[in-house]
């Protein structure tokens, strides 16, 4: 067990290495010179140029990185270049909200999608199955935006149950995490409905019909154990899906999470935040992977570590 | 027969029961008012080939049948004063696993993979008896030792892939059997098992029977398994029973020219006196020439990817193929038989001598080889497999299939290859209008055809058939063996033809060469090594055959406790400091060698 660990941290690393130069490489192939932003309009040429030497942008880009991933290692992530402060503590500040709404977003897609999903495969080439897989197709669909407006308009606005925004209180966390939820969720009732129709096939499906169980165990002890071994392993991957996702419901419910940050960031091409951003969804992605891996044996008995 | 068991009075009554499924086409009547009854402390044989509803009768019978689709249409069964087919799905899940148990052809998929052997073997007792845990995993115990598992107090513990596929096959006896049911419904129990695991299961039925006094009804498309384990039997046909009666009288007098065609067309097994007679090869050169062959897997694992087991699959394996001539490859599953013949087609790597015409094209290092290597390889021998239909691409029709080799190996025009195609469709029993259809229009012998046709496009001197029998029906095992005889006569073609079933082998094969462990421990003729078998394992796989003679059962040696089998199927799965030891052989004479 040990042993595993230390070789999934291995990769970890491996794969953080790989995320940062590659994040490095795009930001500076990108048109526009952050330097304009941090001098301002009116700066000449002269003051432009002592703010390159001041950020270190002067430097060739192996040198910028090189000495990147030397601070990287004392845990250094940089300044922002327009906050004037620690990435560290701007990220960690907002780290907190961030990792709220996304467990809430995932216990909250996992319950939509593994329930509908499953009925959907009980109720196979019903109308409750093809209305229910219409629906889930739709959210799937649906950009994150017009979701998240329309949860705010008709659950907020119109019949008032909820906060229009902020953060603090659990009944803030519901819309954001709705929004993020039924968009996933759709997704993963699409995966549970085929994932249940193919363990409905099985033949130990029919073995317990014959022992005389009950439907009720039949489903839960036997089909659904089963049929959410796939899904497991998706829970992981699905992180940095919801990543990107959470940067638009964050600045649609003015959730005050790493979302809010990167958005304004990548409008200033402020490269110390977005690198660091970069970095931690990355830990985030690491991690998920990892958790899923480790959770997958708790059901399967197959892939357990000897 | 010395069998006497206590037959009582009709525990199950079935009258005129019809099973329709629905289609495109309006409903389909798969079982045509089929009547028959059990009586208590007895087995039925339902025997029959694929499609003649016997299976839906087992599972129409449980209340089984797939939904949407099927249904009973008429007809009743009579239990305990209750008809079976009328109860109500709360009523019929009360019997299942209680008054009426059933097992299955696939063991090793009939246990669910993630929950543990004593959960699932309690859960039906739980249910059922109203046993609380520790009494169900007492009784669970008891059925456990009941079907002679080892450890059984471990194996409540285990999960389904720590065991193999015997194991689980008692695993799933153990479950129908823990409640003490009245009937037992077997479908194809030993199918998918080994020979000598067969002989294993149906000892422990008829033991268990004799215990409990619990009625069989046995489904089977094999006779020797009928002639090994019934009282009474009932033939199927196309939904019907064309014939019942005692099992001596199903094989002896038959009534139906049905059930004498099936019977006929089984092979029978007759210690090699059946086997065809060697063509005379002493001043041939051999076609192919195989020397020391050795198969091996890794199996990597760990933090560095370090190898941590190793499948010795095939160890030194040396042996020849004659023109003209067929050579069995037999043993049970994991000797290696498969393996071998996949090395001989490059599909696996492997090292040692492998010639072909005397060519030592192929080297000493049978590891890379390029394109153009691999095509002269393919072109002189080809392959065909077990189950024709997945081994046919479903979105090809069988004429670019069988033109396919052709343009791959760049032989003939467009116009010439067409030709061939239809030639080789006739030459294998085909029409050559059937170019255009695709695979899934033909039934199973007909795809196995085409599969022959296909090896055939390309003129090959010797196909490796890797059990390309074993997934038919015996009418159409017993053509397409005759076929490929017949390709063998005009054409002189040479067969590498791996098997497990000794009948087959003995009617088709001049040699036969045994494997155990990925060696070869007995080979020679076929009639003095099934005749005159001299190496135990050949001898154990041989007294495992069922005979379908039911004045040979063996069930009567199993009750006086003669040449019972036991054991596992030995595993070619070895630690990774292993080093095989090599048998040396004995010379017994005319081509005969054992392993000393």
């Amino acid at each position: 067990m040990a042993g595993y660990l230390l070789r999934r941290l291995f990769h970890a690393l491996l794969t953080l290495i790989g995320i940062s130069l590659i994040t490095f490489i795009i930001l500076f192939a990108l048109p526009g010179d952050p330097v304009n932003r941090v001098a301002g309009r009116m700066a000449n040429d002269q003051q432009k140029a002592l703010v390159r030497e001041q950020l270190g942008l002067d430097r060739p880009l192996w040198e910028q990185y090189g000495r990147y991933v030397g601070k990287l290692a004392t845990g250094d992530l940089g300044r922002s270049f327009m906050q004037r402060s620690e990435v560290s503590e701007l990220v960690g500040a907002r780290l907190p909200a961030t990792l709220w709404l996304m467990l809430a977003a995932i216990v909250c897609e996992l319950v939509i999608g593994l329930s509908i999903g499953a009925v959907a495969a009980f109720r196979r080439n019903t109308l409750l199955d093809q209305s229910v897989m219409v629906g889930a197709f739709v959210f799937v669909s649906a950009p994150q935006f017009l979701l998240g407006y329309t949860l705010l308009y008709v659950f907020a606005v119109w019949l008032g149950w909820f906060p229009i925004g902020g953060y603090g209180s659990l009944s803030q966390i519901v819309l954001p995490a709705l929004t993020l939820g039924l968009l996933g969720g759709g997704w993963y009732a699409r995966m549970m409905r085929s994932s249940v129709i193919e363990v409905l096939r099985q033949d130990f499906v029919r073995t317990a019909r014959a022992k005389g169980l009950s439907r009720l165990r039949i489903v839960f002890v036997h089909i659904v154990p089963n049929a959410i071994l796939p899904i497991i392993a998706m829970v992981g991957i699905d992180i940095g899906i919801f990543m990107s996702g959470i940067v638009v419901v964050e600045s649609v419910f003015g959730w005050p999470g790493i979302g809010q940050l990167t958005w304004q960031a990548i409008q200033q091409l402020d490269i110390p935040i977005i690198m660091g951003v970069t970095l931690v969804s990355a830990c985030a992605i690491v991690l998920g992977n990892l958790l899923a891996d480790l959770a997958a044996p708790l059901i399967d008995p197959r892939i357990r570590l000897k | 027969m010395a069998l006497q068991k206590p037959i009582g009075d009709i525990l199950l009554d079935v009258r005129n029961l019809s099973v329709e499924f629905a289609s495109p086409q309006g409903a389909v009547r798969v079982i045509d008012k089929l009547s028959f009854d059990l009586r208590a402390g007895e087995t039925l044989c339902i025997a029959g080939e694929s499609g003649s509803g016997k299976s839906v009768t087992a599972l129409s019978l449980m209340g089984l049948l797939p939904k949407p689709g099927g249904r009973v249409a008429e007809g009743s069964a009579q239990f305990l004063g209750r008809d079976l087919l009328k109860l109500d799905e709360a009523a019929m899940s009360r019997l299942r696993g209680n008054e009426i148990s059933m097992i299955f052809q696939e063991p090793m998929t009939s246990l669910n993979p993630v929950l543990s052997i004593g959960t699932q073997l309690t859960e039906g007792l739980v249910r059922h008896l109203g046993l609380s845990q520790a009494d169900a995993r007492a009784r669970a115990l008891q059925a456990l030792d009941a079907v002679r598992m080892s450890e059984p107090q471990r194996r409540l513990k285990q999960y389904p892939h720590e065991l193999s596929g015997g194991m689980r096959q008692r695993v799933m006896i153990a479950m129908a059997m823990a409640a003490r049911p009245k009937i037992l419904i077997a479908d194809e129990p030993t199918t998918a098992l080994d020979v000598t695991i067969q002989a294993q299961i149906l000892e422990l039925m008829a033991t268990l029977q004799r215990e409990t006094g619990t009625a069989i009804i046995m489904i089977t498309h094999d006779m020797g398994v009928v002639a090994e384990i019934a009282d009474r039997v009932v033939v199927m046909r196309k939904g019907e029973a064309v014939e019942r009666g005692t099992t001596a009288e199903i094989f002896t007098h038959q009534q139906h020219p049905y059930t004498r065609a099936l019977l006929a067309a089984v092979p029978t097994f007759s210690q090699g006196a059946a086997a065809p007679t060697a063509p005379d090869l002493t001043a041939t050169a051999p076609l192919i020439t195989v020397k020391d062959l050795i198969v091996r897997f890794d199996i990597k694992g760990g933090l560095l990817q370090r190898v941590q087991q190793r499948v010795h699959a095939v160890e030194k394996v040396s042996f020849e193929l004659m023109p003209g001539e067929t050579l069995a490859l037999v043993g049970e599953s994991g000797c290696g038989k498969s393996t071998t013949g996949k090395a001989l087609m490059h599909l696996v790597p492997s090292i040692g001598d492998i010639r072909i015409e005397g060519e030592a094209a192929l080297g000493q290092s049978w590891g890379r080889k390029s394109g153009a290597e691999l095509k002269a390889i393919r072109r002189r021998v080809q392959m065909i497999f077990q189950d024709p239909l997945a081994s046919l691409d479903p979105r090809m029709s069988v004429g670019d299939l069988v033109i396919e080799p052709l343009i791959i190996h760049n032989i003939g025009t467009p116009q010439q290859r067409r030709e061939q195609a239809a030639e080789l469709f006739r030459r294998v029993g085909l029409t050559p209008d059937q170019l255009a259809r695709f695979p899934h229009e033909f039934s199973g012998g007909q795809r196995q055809r085409i599969c022959i046709a296909r090896a055939l496009a390309l003129g090959p001197k010797a196909i490796v058939a890797d059990e390309c029998v074993s997934a038919l029906d015996v009418s159409i095992q017993a053509q397409i063996l005759e076929l490929m005889q017949e390709l063998q006569d005009e054409l002189g073609i040479s067969y590498l033809f791996i098997s497990h079933d000794m009948a087959v082998v003995e009617r088709i094969s001049h040699r036969v060469a045994v494997m155990s462990m990925g060696q070869i421990v007995e080979t020679g003729p076929t009639r003095a090594v099934l005749g005159n078998p001299q190496h135990p394992y050949t001898r154990k796989l041989l007294a495992a055959v069922p005979i379908p003679d039911p004045a040979r059962r063996h069930a009567d040696d199993w009750q006086r406790n003669r040449q019972r089998i036991e054991g596992e199927v030995p595993s070619p799965f070895q630690s990774v400091d292993f080093t095989p030891t090599y048998v040396t052989y004995r010379d017994l004479g005319g081509g005969h060698l054992v392993a000393a």
